[in-house]
């Protein structure tokens, strides 16, 4: 018999949350925006432009610079969050409860993590990897481009269902890890938990998929002359970062199947009876959990280490130790992770072999640091906008790896684990590593990739926001956490502690000040482009992405360049090289394809049945999605070249890859013009 | 020509490469495919050890129920091996018939290795279906949670690896042993005899352990 | 397009071919290091549960790298290093998932769940 529940599953009226005024207000507001989005792009006719140009891509460039505006507006949904934690956190003193119930609360903090981690971070570096590392290395694009694509997409999948989840349901409250006994079924068995592992299996893909690729690149597709120790350091830290990634989201895949199992067929991996054991869960996450870490911080320690480089004149003090460090850090970040859980009882022996390993990570980064420092010393400092963020990181950072050195020592842990003190260390940490050096990169590549740099007064505008809100907003939660105030609280008994959030409070509103002078500074410098414009090397760079346009041509280098040395760009430009202005070659690219972003929209098809147990939509978006990736793999047809004639016009021209007026893929190109395909050996 | 040997015949002020070939299409790379897919598959490893991990954790957690020893069937795990061994052999048969560029003994060797996965995957199915007959359901306890998913995750990848050796012939059929097609086959095969190695890892762990302690 | 991809072919990939010898040398040692272990447990000559424990991992690493040579053709120099590399390195990630998360759950459980000690569990100290 075929009824509502057949068709609807568990969805029914009551999963849209109408009695909730903020949700409701925030869902007029999204869909108003959206309805004027949608609305602008029908009006200018960009329909066409869009689906050709940016959602069936393959190039790198492109995919990159989506990954960017993918994590900046999960940036403002993560920071929205923020900004209700701390408003609660001021108010909710004698007596007041505060303006979110218990039950809003949890999903806010457990929303606010897992968007800034899986949504926010973990994109912006894909992000920064994607567009700078195959230009580093000389190559055309990544080793796989259609897989590029399709992890791009898959990441936007998994962060629809999040999104989806404010209006449609409920997001989990199980912390950001989606942490059992919570998370489990009896516990929990509404659809959050469920929301939250569909949209990160989903993710969890894409972020997989795209280690593989990156790591594939750096290996297969370098320059020739480019060994391993004359790659840019970027390149060695993005490479270590994605090698880590690779290994550990099997795992963290692997966590969040168990306990799909437990929730969907009853098994009885993390339940408590049955012979389930629940601290397995948190084994098992937390060996995802800490690499992960490594795997955002390591890139960035690459984006310092070249902008000190540049903004300094000189060559990066201790190349090897930087690289050997870097390699330390990748292989002792997997040997460290009980440290997430000394209170959860091993004992003291397990405790302090972790607790030692968890010291003496540090020490390679410490290198890395003075490093830096030396490469600074007795340079010719120019504090442009990067080089003030590499600054602002080493005096903010270096506190937050001090306080993780702290709490490195199981004795202190046992009082400071699930303290504000502890979420102050991986905030001061994140902020100031990540976020920073993110910030920094977006200043120093930003002219590479559009052809003008971003206005410095907003620029100024969004670092003061950011290190004066940071400090100001985090450090009371350092004393109150060192108080003994617990996280993911929302009501507080003692008034003394007020004045303290309140501060916190303030703090956020001065990063919303910074969040604000990032957009309107990007709005800006848009209108303001022709004053801002730049060629191909505004910093006097040294690696090889500066050799070329700025934007590059869609297939970044006419010719493969060939190395000699470190700072190979540094190098040609000391040698007097000057690029060849004929001679050019056919060059071979990918096609695009409309298959990834096909896939990822079934893939999130699924994963919103699943949520809501409506089966037969599940097995219809599965079975479609095996049909259409077996039939992507009857294509044989994948790649075209661009005549020699196209390209030496390309580089007369100064095509960049974001021309709107130009398609080099021949099929798009009416009869008669150039561009059309040539077969290969002709 | 250039290659991946550094210096190889450049000058130090060469910076550019001078296509000569124009095989060479910009890249003078070998495939990255098989090293991705190799690598695809090392990442699987890890999958999986998080899957033996949890077993190894669960492995005693009986709740009251059934212990390998109640539920464990040696001499059908013993036939099982024998069919994947055998499977890989033939697999391997088919490669060497791909290098020599003898298309229908490649599709020979390709449709008999997936006779025997589907006959490895009929026997799990039978045994599961037994044990779950039986009561000794994924839901019983930690133990069988992690047994069946464990056991039925690899037979998954098996199953997987049928309909991929299907497909392959389709495509061998359709466009003969050329070089996407000889790549395709080259994973194929890391991916057959992985498979194979995790399943020395089960029948090893699993089954020969449970029944020792 | 496939005079390109035969060209790469002519490379001769660098992966390792295997050759009819290799195969069938790898599967008459595959079979004993099998029959062996399947024989020491389902006929138990050996009366030590912990003897023939030792055992089983020591034929089943046997015959990993048995395969891993023979099947995988897995050397030094193939993909210039990087697969035996890769390989390497997975295999000591895998161990230390594996041992590290029994070694972190036996405590666990002996401090915190009593009722769990059911059985004997793995020897790892």
């Amino acid at each position: 018999m075929i009824d509502a529940k057949t068709i609807f599953g568990r969805l029914g009226w009551e999963s849209f949350p109408i009695h909730e005024p903020i949700l409701l207000v925030t869902f007029v507001v999204v869909a108003l925006g959206g309805i004027a989005v949608l609305g602008a792009i029908t009006k200018f006719k960009l329909w066409g432009y869009l689906w050709r140009e940016w959602f069936t891509t393959v190039d790198h460039k492109k995919i990159g610079i989506m990954y960017f505006i993918l994590g900046i507006v999960m940036l403002l949904r993560g920071f929205a969050d923020a900004i209700m934690m701390r408003l609660q956190q001021a108010m909710a003193f004698g007596g007041s409860e505060g303006y979110l119930n218990a039950h809003h609360y949890d999903q806010v903090f457990t929303a606010h993590g897992t968007i800034m981690i899986f949504f926010v971070a973990i994109p912006l570096v894909s992000g920064v990897i994607n567009f700078v590392m195959p230009l580093q290395i000389g190559a055309r694009d990544v080793a796989f481009p259609y897989l590029n694509s399709l992890s791009f997409w898959l990441t936007a999948a998994g962060a629809g269902l999040v999104m989806v989840s404010l209006f449609v349901g409920e997001f989990s409250t199980a912390g950001w890890l989606n942490y059992v006994p919570v998370a489990n079924l009896e516990n929990s068995p509404g659809v959050g938990p469920d929301y939250y592992l569909w949209a990160l299996q989903i993710a969890g893909v894409g972020t997989t998929l795209s280690a593989l690729n990156m790591v594939t690149t750096v290996i297969k597709m370098r320059a020739p002359g480019m060994t391993m120790m004359k790659m840019p350091v970027f390149t060695w830290t993005a490479f270590c970062s994605q090698v880590l990634a690779i290994a550990i989201f099997p795992v963290l895949t692997g966590a969040f199947a168990m306990l799909m199992l437990d929730r969907y067929i009853g098994t009885n991996f993390f339940t408590n009876d049955l012979g389930g054991n629940p601290m397995m869960y948190w084994n098992l996450v937390w060996l995802w959990g800490h690499p992960e870490v490594y795997v955002l911080i390591l890139p960035v320690f690459g984006i310092y280490s070249e902008i000190t480089s540049t903004f300094t004149g000189k060559r990066l003090f201790g190349y090897s130790s930087m690289v050997y460090a870097t390699v330390v850090i990748t292989i002792l970040s997997y040997l460290v992770w009980l440290h997430h859980f000394f209170t959860m009882g091993s004992g003291a022996s397990v405790n302090s072999f972790f607790g030692i390993a968890t010291m003496v990570i540090a020490i390679p980064t410490g290198a890395k640091i003075f490093n830096w420092l030396f490469t600074m010393y007795r340079g010719e400092i120019r504090f442009e906008l990067p080089m003030m963020w590499v600054v602002a990181f080493m005096l903010t950072f270096t506190v937050g790896g001090m306080t993780g050195v702290l709490l490195a020592v199981p004795p202190a842990d046992f009082v400071l684990h699930n303290s504000l003190f502890l979420v102050a260390h991986f905030h001061n940490v994140i902020i100031g590593g990540v976020i920073f050096g993110l910030f920094a990169g977006i200043e120093y590549w930003f002219p590479k990739a559009f052809g003008f740099t971003i206005d410095k007064f907003w620029g100024k505008v969004h670092f003061w926001g950011w290190v004066i809100g940071y400090w100001v907003a985090w450090t009371p939660i350092y004393i109150v956490g060192l108080m003994g105030t617990t996280r993911r609280v929302r009501l507080f008994d003692d008034p003394t502690l007020q004045p303290y959030f309140i501060i916190a409070a303030i703090g956020a509103a001065i990063i919303l000040v910074g969040i604000l002078g990032l957009l309107i500074g990007l709005v800006v410098s848009y209108r303001k482009r022709a004053q801002l414009k730049v060629g191909n090397d505004p910093w006097d760079g040294r690696t090889l992405e500066w050799s070329t346009t700025s934007p590059p041509p869609s297939y970044n280098f006419a010719f493969t360049p060939v190395v000699h040395d470190l700072d190979a760009w540094y190098d040609m430009k000391c040698r007097g090289y000057d690029h060849p202005k004929d001679g050019y070659r056919p060059v071979h690219m990918p096609r695009n394809t409309g298959t990834a972003i096909i896939q990822a929209g079934l893939a999130a098809a699924m994963g919103f049945a699943m949520v809501w147990y409506i089966w037969w939509l599940a097995i219809l978006a599965f079975v479609a999605l095996v049909a259409v990736t077996v039939w992507h793999s009857f294509d044989y047809n994948r790649d075209y070249h661009i005549p020699a004639d196209e390209v030496a016009r390309v580089e007369r021209e100064k095509i960049g890859f974001l021309d709107i007026n130009y398609a080099p893929e021949p099929a798009l190109l009416p009869a008669g013009k150039p561009g059309a395909a040539i077969p290969a050996g002709a | 020509m250039a290659t991946t040997v550094p210096h190889a015949g450049f000058d130090r002020d060469t910076f550019h490469l001078v296509e000569e070939d124009a095989h060479d299409h910009g890249s003078a790379h070998a495939s990255p495919v098989l090293l991705g897919f190799w690598i695809y598959l090392m990442s699987d490893a890890l999958l999986f050890a998080a899957l033996f991990a949890t077993y190894g954790v669960l492995s005693t957690s009986f709740a009251g129920g059934p212990a390998p020893r109640d539920i464990f069937e040696l001499e059908l795990v013993a036939l099982n091996t024998a069919i994947l061994l055998v499977s890989s052999i033939t697999y391997g048969f088919a490669m060497l018939a791909m290098d020599k560029g003898r298309q229908t003994a490649v599709k020979g060797w390709l449709a008999l290795t997936a006779l025997l996965g589907m006959s490895f995957v009929s026997i799990e199915l039978y045994e599961f279906g037994v044990l779950i007959g039986e009561g000794a359901t994924p839901q019983r306890s930690g133990f069988l949670s992690a047994f069946f998913t464990l056991v039925g995750t690899h037979g998954l990848h098996v199953t997987v690896g049928i309909i991929w050796i299907g497909i392959m012939l389709v495509q061998v059929g359709k466009h003969g042993l050329n070089a996407i097609n000889r790549r395709r086959l080259t994973c194929l095969s890391m991916f057959w005899h992985f498979l194979d190695v995790i399943w020395i890892g089960v029948f090893s762990f699993v089954y020969l352990m449970g029944m020792v302690r | 397009m496939s005079a390109a991809t035969d060209h790469d072919e002519a490379h001769g990939s660098e992966h390792g071919h295997g050759s009819k010898k290799s195969y069938l040398v790898g599967f008459a040692l595959s079979g004993i290091l099998t029959f062996i272990p399947f024989w020491l447990v389902m006929a138990k000559p050996v009366g030590n549960p912990g003897m023939v424990a030792i055992l089983i991992i020591l034929f089943a690493v046997a015959q990993i790298l048995v395969h891993t040579v023979c099947f995988l053709h897995v050397t030094t120099s193939g993909e210039g290093g990087w697969t035996l590399l890769a390989y390497a390195f997975t295999t000591v990630l895998l161990v230390i998932t594996i041992a590290g998360s029994m070694w972190i759950m036996y405590h666990l459980n002996t401090n915190m769940m009593p009722g769990m000690m059911t059985g004997e569990v793995s020897t790892t100290p």
